[in-house]
């Protein structure tokens, strides 16, 4: 790929305004991307705060620092930040930031509205935060909020979450029409589909996800938000209802939703791993149609979370086989990735670091789910710490290694300076053993039978819950190192060339570093 | 096939398991005691051991790919990017190993389901956090609470053995009978979960769950409700006791006489020292965990009892909030819950406790009154 | 503000954040209008916040709809920006048949699944033992505890005002299309006729509705407390309803601004977008009118 840039065009261009509207006003791709960057950091130290907070109730057996009821309100609050406030605006920001300069376009398709998807998060959080404070406490009734516990039985304050939900769904419904809107039509000249770089092809087939299924979650909620308030009784079956329905529809979105967390991270991934091994990507073509058939299974695979809730025999059997499949496709990513590894003439910089953890633990994460879609043995397996080692072997490691990994692949273009690769290294390591001292312990907690969302436990379960939280704590205060590495590429460090890794392809590569504040008003030729 | 990889998984992991299941940390599942548990363990090491496999495998290239083809070694990339063949290999050799997989697991599954032929009906209900059994073929049950004292929770006292882990009245099943339990809630959704039995079933308010379970071995199994149900999720333990026959016929007919007793009592003369001392107990088991021991509750979530106008004046408001409850919030109906002597206990020792002292007495006859002019 | 971009990016812009907050606002205010109430407290200042979210959204829609029209009129839009619009309602409309989606499948779920079950069918027949003496009937003219949620008397038949309804909306497709049809020929008395025509349908279409609504509360006892029929009904006609009101201030105001000489024959994306968003709110009703009234 090379490209030809019109330099000529960006005299005409005045940079950044100055002050705060330049961020309030702005329509600009990057410094929307910066805003979703910074504010999902933001959400993930809150989030990873109450993650310590329930770590450190779990380090003995026993009641110490919090009740149950505000247990309860961490457990929830920290899977709801997490999933809506630090994983999925990161990706947007890393889309907002990379996709134009991917695909030689000026800027995103509909820039007044990414600002508005943007600053609609801010204003979600704000109301959710803020049940915390209310009376009779914020939503204590898990990120999966089951009914009836989450309608009959909720705090008042559901009602204040139901509507931060749906500005969050109207934002990344925004946010997704966006990103398809751009790449479908903004695509330099010569770049077709089967040429686009894979976090791109990734990304496209994440917003389709998106658009399909946040309007579901926006219903369920609707329909949550009539049965506290005007009487109806989807989930009640008194009225003819079924609480097993509110599960139904929430899983039809949650399931999609994880993939949602982890296919921008593939395709990152994807990026970063040829980059350090000098080797083009193997397998371009099975990669793409990996990410399509997992997108597909992902709408008929939800009641794999509902194995003990009575779904009839057949339903069952068709639910563990197509989740099963699953495996198939996502193993093809897997060894893609090895074989792109293989014979190639690698380096370690922290970008492949994180990559290459990314591959290993993700793929641990992989196996467990596969067990828990075993449906007998998910049986033994549901609602205990065995699913929270595996969900966070695929959203710690998964997810936010993968953002690690792109924040650092990347820093150098959004800043026009290296970031300090010793520094990041130690970042590296401390995270990598953290995280596996944190999250391994738990398979074992769930196989021995501790339930997940407990303040307390049987004393059999005490040895490893506190290896678990000393570990979480281990992870935790890594991550101010992230915060002080970040700060410090931002202000200076060694200036960084147009192309810092030797291995890199791609357009945004051929952009100078800093990227201009606007790129490609005339777009390249690729071809 | 399938049964073969089954076996040998279940070999190997036996080998491994006694280093492993060391007291306190213990890294792997119970065998269990039932067929079911035991079928699902041997899965679970299946499955277990071909993701090892694989893992190895995977790993393995990687880490070879990672030492060897290094550019510190001075390794030269290749440029192949492409090859049909391996593609199409690794799409299907995991294709195959999974269907391998999914049949030992679609015949545990059917049997898991099949609950037909039972010898025996148990009804079991999730109350916000206490189980109850009803024996429905004789016509008996009862709740089964947490007997963890608050002291070993605040950690005021030393923690017992079965901390947490322990009730006042554990289920009761004979040894070798095939026992159907049908799963519902009165309120929220709860979970029913001994792993020893390989038994998880969601109790659902409105709905009945079926499952079932035959234990061959007496002893004492424990669990605990594994679907978040509220405050107390983490407080509401399943214990099981597998009797012999013998023992069980026996106990069923003890039962059975007790609840007539039971039913007689509503006729005796009560003093209020009696219901006081009655009082305490049932209110320290059926509503503390709500309003709290000294009566305070949790408000607003939980309202506070003393000094509260219904519970210090409004007696018919009071009996009413009891019997019949709140429509919508947690407080339930505790009528069809409690015998007319524990409701009367209970209503009299929240009018006279905690500095409610209204002297007021409510017998077993007068909540019978009540309930049957509704 | 460069007009020699082939891609015109607009510079700033306050709509966004002012949007936010109106948005935020009236949300606020409408989630504390309902828990206030339901606590028994006072919620006028709930109500004030409300009607200040709202004055606020609707400053922003006259005002950031104000903008784009003034820039398509300027011809900063070049065909590739109309290919973004496109794409753009597109996918919108998409995601609002998914939301409808939920809905339709919790009235498949229960009719098909749950009814069933609580009446001593199927695979969870024995739930049955809870409900003693409930029988499942479709449309669910009684419930499994009648005291908590009593039922309807009579459910509306679909051969009266929703066949009527049915006509009004599939003949306003017709009449947009015509309309559409107009503006390409350039011809204006041709839009403002049909135009006009597809607006009297909408209305007529939501006088009906409402008429149907007030029947139902009134006379039929069917109502959101009526149990799962009267929610599943009222949440799939009620969200439909909306959106045909919303519609019919979309094609009203595409009338306005036919009146004020906007859109030429080759570029009019905002009528479209109107009438693909009408065409996409009458295939919804096509929907509700088999699976609600007529099965
Ligand atoms: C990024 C998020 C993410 C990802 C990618 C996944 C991926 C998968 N998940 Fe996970 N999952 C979650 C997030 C995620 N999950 C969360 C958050 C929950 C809990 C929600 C809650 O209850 O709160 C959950 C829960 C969950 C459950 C419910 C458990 C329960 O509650 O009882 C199940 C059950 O089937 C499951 C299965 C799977 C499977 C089969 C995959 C597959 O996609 C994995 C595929 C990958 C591999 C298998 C590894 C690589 C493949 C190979 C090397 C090829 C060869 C391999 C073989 C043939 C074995 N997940
Ligand atoms: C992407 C999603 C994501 C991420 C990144 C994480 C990250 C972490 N999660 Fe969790 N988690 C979920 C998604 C996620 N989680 C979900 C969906 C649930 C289910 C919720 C439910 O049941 O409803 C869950 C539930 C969950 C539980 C189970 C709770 C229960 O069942 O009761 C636990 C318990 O240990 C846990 C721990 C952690 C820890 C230690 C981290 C760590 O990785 C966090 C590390 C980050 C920080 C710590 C922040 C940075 C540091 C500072 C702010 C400085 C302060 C540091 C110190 C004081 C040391 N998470
Ligand atoms: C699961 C929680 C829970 C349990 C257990 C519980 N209650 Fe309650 N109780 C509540 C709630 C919630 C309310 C408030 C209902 C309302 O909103 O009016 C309440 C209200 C009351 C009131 C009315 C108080 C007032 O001033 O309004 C009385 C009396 C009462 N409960 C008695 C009891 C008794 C007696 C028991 C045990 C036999 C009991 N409760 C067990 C949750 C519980
Ligand atoms: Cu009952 Cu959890
Ligand atoms: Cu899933």
């Amino acid at each position: 790929m090379s490209a030809v840039i019109d330099t000529h065009a960006q005299d005409h261009h005045h940079g950044p305004a100055k002050g705060i509207t330049r961020w309030l006003y702005t329509t600009n791709h990057k410094d929307i991307g910066t805003m979703y960057l910074v504010f999902s950091f933001a959400m993930f130290l809150l989030g990873g705060t109450m993650a310590m907070v329930i770590r450190a109730e779990l380090f003995q057996p026993g009641l110490q620092i919090v009740e149950p009821e505000f247990f309860n309100q961490m457990t929830t609050m920290h899977g709801l930040i997490m999933v809506f406030g630090a994983v999925m605006p990161a990706f947007v920001g890393l889309a907002n930031w990379m996709l134009p300069m991917m695909i030689g376009a000026p800027d995103m398709a509909l820039p007044r509205m990414n600002n508005w998807s943007f600053w609609l998060l801010p204003c979600a959080f704000l109301i959710l935060v803020s049940t915390l404070f209310m009376a009779g406490g914020a939503p204590n009734f898990g990120w999966t909020f089951y009914a009836p516990l989450s309608t009959t039985y909720g705090p008042p304050s559901t009602t204040f979450f139901i509507f931060a939900v749906h500005i969050m769904g109207i934002s990344s419904i925004m946010g997704a029409i966006n990103v398809i809107a751009t790449i479908l039509n903004l695509r330099a000249p010569g770049m077709t589909m089967m040429k686009m770089p894979l976090f791109v092809w990734t990304w496209l087939i994440t917003a389709f996800l998106l658009i399909a299924v946040m309007p579901v979650l926006a219903g369920v909620v609707t329909m949550m938000l009539m049965d506290i308030n005007f009487g109806t009784s989807f989930f009640n079956a008194a009225g003819g209802g079924d609480p097993v329905l509110f599960q139904h529809v929430f899983w039809f979105f949650g399931h999609p939703e994880v993939y949602i967390m982890i296919l921008p991270a593939f395709g990152a991934v994807s990026h970063i791993i040829p980059a350090f091994a000098r080797k083009p990507l193997f397998g371009y073509a099975s990669m793409v149609y990996a990410v399509g058939a997992i997108a597909l299974l992902s709408f008929v695979v939800w009641a794999h979370h509902m194995f003990t809730v009575g779904v009839p025999l057949a339903g069952e059997l068709f639910f563990m086989y197509a989740t099963m499949l699953i495996a198939v496709p996502t193993g093809v990513k897997v060894f893609n990735w090895v074989a792109t590894m293989f014979r190639g003439s690698m380096t370690f910089e922290a970008p492949m670091l994180f990559a290459v953890a990314f591959v290993i633990l993700f793929t641990i994460g992989g196996f467990s789910g596969l067990m828990l879609a075993i449906a007998p043995a998910d049986f033994q397996y549901h609602d205990t710490y065995f699913v929270v080692a595996h969900f966070h072997y695929v959203l710690v490691p998964g997810a936010i290694f993968g953002i690690f990994a792109s924040a650092y692949f990347w820093l150098p273009k959004w800043t026009g300076h290296m970031y300090d690769e010793s520094l990041a290294k130690t970042h590296f390591w401390l995270s990598f053993v953290g995280m596996n001292l944190a999250f391994f312990p738990m398979h074992f907690l769930g196989l021995a039978g501790m339930p997940r969302r407990i303040p307390d436990y049987a004393l059999q379960f005490a040895d490893f819950n506190m290896v678990s939280s000393i570990g979480a704590f281990m992870f935790g205060a890594t991550q101010l190192l992230f915060l002080f590495i970040v700060i410090k590429c931002v202000r200076g460090g060694e200036k960084a060339p147009a192309k810092p890794w030797e291995g890199a392809e791609g357009l945004e590569w051929t952009l100078p570093s800093p990227a201009p504040y606007h790129t490609f008003s005339t777009p390249p030729e690729v071809k | 096939m399938g049964v073969h990889t089954m076996r040998a998984g279940v070999l190997t992991g036996g080998l491994l398991l006694p280093a492993w299941s060391m007291a306190d940390w213990a890294v792997n599942m119970p065998p269990g005691v039932t067929g079911t548990s035991q079928d699902i363990f041997s899965l679970h090491m299946t499955i277990l051991w071909i993701c090892v496999a694989i893992g190895i495998v995977v790993f393995g290239v990687m880490f070879w790919s990672i030492l060897a083809h290094r550019k510190s070694e001075g390794h030269e990339p290749a440029h192949f990017h492409e090859n049909t063949t391996v593609e199409i290999l690794w799409t299907i050799v995991p294709f195959v190993i999974l269907v391998a997989m999914a049949i030992p697991a679609t015949a545990t599954l059917i049997d898991m389901y099949d609950t037909e032929e039972s010898d025996l009906d148990i009804r079991v209900t999730g109350y916000q956090w206490k189980w109850r059994y009803d024996y429905i073929n004789d016509d008996f049950g009862y709740f089964s609470n947490l007997t963890t004292p608050l002291d070993q929770i605040y950690n005021r006292a030393d923690k017992g053995e079965h901390y947490l882990l322990e009730v006042d009245n554990p289920l009761v099943i004979p040894a070798g009978k095939k026992v159907r339990l049908l799963l519902t809630a009165n309120d929220v959704i709860h979970s029913w979960w001994v792993p020893e039995f390989g038994v998880k079933k969601d109790a659902i308010p409105g709905f009945i769950n079926e499952t079932w379970t035959r234990v061959d071995e007496p002893g004492i199994y424990r669990g605990q409700c594994t679907e978040l149900c509220g405050r107390n999720h983490g407080f509401m333990p399943v214990v099981v006791k597998v009797v012999p026959q013998e023992e069980y016929d026996a106990w069923v007919v003890e039962q059975v006489a007790a609840a007539e007793a039971e039913r007689q009592l509503t006729q005796k003369d009560w003093t209020l020292d009696e219901l006081m001392v009655r009082g305490e107990q049932v209110y320290n088991t059926a509503c503390a965990a709500c309003h709290q021991p000294d009566g305070t509750g949790v408000p607003p979530a939980f309202p506070a009892l003393k000094g509260s106008a219904i519970v210090t004046e409004d007696m018919p408001a009071h009996l009413d909030r009891v019997i019949n409850g709140v429509a919508g919030t947690a407080m339930q109906a505790f009528g069809p819950q409690l015998s007319e002597v524990d409701l009367a206990a209970v209503i009299t020792y929240e009018r006279n406790a905690w500095g409610n002292n209204t002297g007021e007495m409510v017998t077993p006859m007068q909540v019978f009154e009540f309930k049957s002019q509704q | 503000m460069a007009t020699d971009q082939t891609y015109y990016v607009p510079a700033q812009s306050k709509w966004p954040i002012i949007a936010t907050v109106g948005l935020g606002t009236t949300l606020y205010g409408v989630a504390s209008i309902m828990v206030n109430g339901s606590q028994g407290e006072d919620t006028g200042s709930a109500w004030t916040v409300f009607f200040i979210g709202a004055l606020i959204m609707a400053y922003m829609l006259f005002g950031w709809f104000g903008n784009v029209i003034r820039e398509s009129r300027a011809g900063l839009y070049s065909p590739q920006m109309d290919r973004s619009f496109r794409w753009g309602m597109s996918w919108f409309i998409f995601s609002e048949v998914m939301f409808f989606a939920a809905f339709f499948g919790a009235l498949f779920y229960a009719r098909v699944f749950a009814v069933p079950w609580l009446g001593g069918e199927g695979d969870r027949a024995s739930s049955n033992m809870l409900w003693e003496g409930f029988q499942a009937t479709w449309p669910l003219i009684n419930t499994p505890d009648p005291e908590a949620f009593p039922p309807a008397k009579e459910v509306i038949g679909p051969w009266g005002l929703p066949l009527v309804n049915t006509i009004l909306l599939v003949t306003s497709s017709f009449t947009v299309t015509v309309a559409h049809h107009g503006l390409k020929q350039n011809n204006r008395t041709k839009v403002k006729i049909w135009l006009a025509a597809t607006i009297l349908l909408a209305l007529g279409f939501l006088a009906l509705q409402a008429e149907e609504y007030v029947h139902a509360y009134t006379e039929l006892d069917l109502t959101l407390q009526s149990g799962i029929y009267g929610s599943t009904f009222f949440m799939l006609t009620g969200f439909h309803g909306a959106h045909v009101l919303l519609g019919t201030l979309m094609l009203s105001i595409m009338l306005v601004r036919i009146f004020k000489g906007h859109f030429s024959a080759d570029k009019h994306f905002g009528f479209e977008a109107a009438s693909w968003y009408w065409h996409f709110v009458d295939v919804v009703w096509l929907g509700l009118f088999v699976f609600v009234y007529i099965l």
